[in-house]
This record gives C-alpha cells, sequence and structure tokens, in this order.
C-alpha cells in the first residue's frame, strides 16, 4: 500500500494544478481553438518546454528512476495515420465535451457529476476501438 | 495565501504539469491519462471478448492511483483553494458564445447549457456528452494517447509521433468549433 501512496500524491498535485490553472474547464478550451488567448498555450508550451529541460539534463546527469534504470521515455511505434486520424478523432471529442482524459475525472471531484456520462461514453469508445482496431488503418 | 487561491497563470502551470510527468517517469512510469480508460475496459472483463484487453491489468494500479487522487486534487482545489471569480475569458469569446447562446460565460467551470443535469437529459444534451466522450475514447487510443501521453510526454521527448498526432487534435478541435458548433447551437 504505501508504494502507492506517491502516486496519490502526484496525482493529487496534478487535480490541484490543473483547477487552478482553469485548464479543466470548457470555456477555456473553446477560447483556445477560437485562437482568442495565449493562456492554454502558454500552459501547454511552458509545461512542453520544461518538459524538455528536466529531460536533458536527467540525460545528461543520467539519472536514475527509484528502480535503478536510467530515466526514458519510451517509443511512440511509428506511424503516421494513427496519429493523424486518431488525433483528428480526439480533436472533436474535445472540443465538443471541453475535457480531455485528465480533466473528466478532475471535473467529476470538483462536483460535476453528469462528466460521469461522459466518461462512461469514453470507455464505451475506447472499447469499440478494440473490437474494431484491425480493421483501421495504423 | 492569495496567490494560491487566485487563478494561476500559465507560466505557473505549465512547469508544474512538467514536474507531474517527470516524478511519475522518476517512479519508473509514465503520464497517460487515457490508458486508464483501457484499464477500466479490461477490469470489466472485455479481455474475454477482445484481445485488446487481455493484458495484465493489475500492473496499471498505480495509474487507477493518480486518478483517484486527481479526483481528490480537484475537489481540494475547487473547495478550498479557490476564491469564487470569475474566468477572465477574452470579451470577444463571450460575446461568441453568447451568440450561439451560452449565457452567464466563465461564471462556472463549464457552461451549465451543457452539464447541468435537466440540460443533459434532454436528447440534444445527452448526445452531445455521449458523442463527445466516444470520440475521446476511441480516438485517443486509435492515436495511442492523449493531451498527457502526446502533448505533454511526447512533445518533451521530441518524438515525431506525438507531434503529429498533437497536429491531428487541432485539426479535430478547429473543425468542431469553427464548423459543427454553429450548426449543433
Amino acid at each position: 500500500m504505501t508504494k502507492y501512496i506517491k502516486f496519490f500524491a502526484v496525482g493529487i498535485f496534478f487535480g490541484i494544478v490543473l483547477v487552478k490553472s482553469e485548464a479543466v474547464s470548457w470555456y477555456r478550451i473553446f477560447e483556445m481553438f477560437k485562437f482568442q488567448s495565449f493562456h492554454m498555450y502558454g500552459i501547454i508550451g511552458s509545461a512542453v518546454f520544461t518538459g524538455v529541460l528536466l529531460l536533458l539534463i536527467s540525460k545528461k546527469q543520467k539519472t536514475k528512476t527509484i528502480e535503478g534504470q536510467l530515466i526514458r521515455v519510451p517509443k511512440k511505434d511509428k506511424g503516421f495515420k494513427r496519429y493523424l486520424i486518431g488525433g483528428s478523432i480526439f480533436g472533436l471529442g474535445w472540443a465538443l465535451s471541453g475535457a480531455c482524459p485528465g480533466p473528466m475525472y478532475i471535473l467529476v471531484g470538483t462536483g460535476v457529476f453528469s462528466m460521469l456520462i461522459v466518461i462512461a461514453a469514453a470507455i464505451f469508445g475506447t472499447y469499440m476501438y478494440g473490437v474494431i482496431k484491425d480493421k483501421l488503418p495504423h | 495565501m492569495n496567490y494560491i487561491l487566485e487563478p494561476w497563470p500559465w507560466y505557473v502551470s505549465g512547469p508544474c504539469i512538467a514536474i507531474v510527468m517527470y516524478l511519475l517517469l522518476y517512479f519508473g512510469r509514465t503520464f497517460g491519462m487515457s490508458s486508464n480508460l483501457r484499464t477500466i475496459c479490461s477490469i470489466g472483463g472485455a479481455g474475454k471478448k477482445v484481445s485488446f484487453f487481455d493484458f495484465d491489468w493489475k500492473a496499471q494500479k498505480w495509474n487507477l492511483i493518480v486518478v483517484l487522487g486527481a479526483m481528490v486534487g480537484g475537489f481540494i482545489a475547487h473547495h478550498f483553494l479557490s476564491n469564487p471569480t470569475n474566468i477572465d475569458l477574452n470579451q470577444q469569446t463571450i460575446a461568441d458564445l453568447n451568440n450561439l447562446g451560452f449565457k452567464n460565460v466563465g461564471t462556472s467551470l463549464l457552461p451549465p447549457e451543457l452539464f447541468d443535469w435537466k440540460n443533459v437529459f434532454s436528447i440534444k444534451g445527452i448526445l452531445i456528452l455521449t458523442i463527445g466522450g466516444f470520440l475521446v475514447g476511441f480516438g485517443t487510443r486509435y492515436a495511442g494517447g492523449c493531451t498527457s501521453g502526446h502533448a505533454i510526454t511526447g512533445l518533451s521527448s521530441l518524438q515525431l509521433p506525438s507531434l503529429i498526432a498533437v497536429i491531428g487534435f487541432f485539426i479535430g478541435g478547429l473543425i468542431m468549433i469553427h464548423f459543427i458548433y454553429p450548426i449543433l447551437f
């Protein structure tokens, strides 16, 4: 049980950050896709900038995980179609429901229980992908 | 204390998200919220019928714990760490939403027009939430990740597939907001 406490703590921090940054807000997502505010671009941009720096530093310092391996990010499979088509389908849903998979859960925590319907539909969508995945271009 | 209770600026929030990603890597895992949807399918027994869900979900327990924490974090932030303030949206955004029929724009996190129970159970309301959720769940697995896995982790590690996926996110999002919203609302 104790080994899970750190994951629970990271999750709490994540939830707080996404609420305080308003990244969980449907309105902020709408505004982003309208290019009417820098806010969301600033969040994603500064997250990626910091992420690149942290990964470069840990590569140089040969930082190890608590399990003793070098810190590394698993490589995504090569491909084009799955990323472009899958990504576009995701984008349609993101803009329609205003929530991606992290914020969905966080919003339930803030008391928006109708988001449970979106989560149930997302689980069903994932299931349907698993069912027809071999028929799709990847 | 006021700094915490006010909305956080992007230059504080973004680096904090990178720290979340980095902490999970340091713990020997990777940041990816949408994987939990697949795990939940597997817990529900989908692996018996569909091989995509036939994996040892117990190895993914840590990620479900992150989700649980995120929900608690959402609760704490909303109830104890927030002054009631309106979202500081662009005036043009507010005007555009008013034109689409949304009222009291930005006075809560989400528009009551879509998420209040009385609207959820209209035909249009339930279709928007279920189709939106379905597309997120289907698309994220098809693309092999969502905002956390591709936009944050993938771009931070300079991976081309993630860049393509993020471009896809925006193609879909822009089509929805600029072409489909005017039909829907």
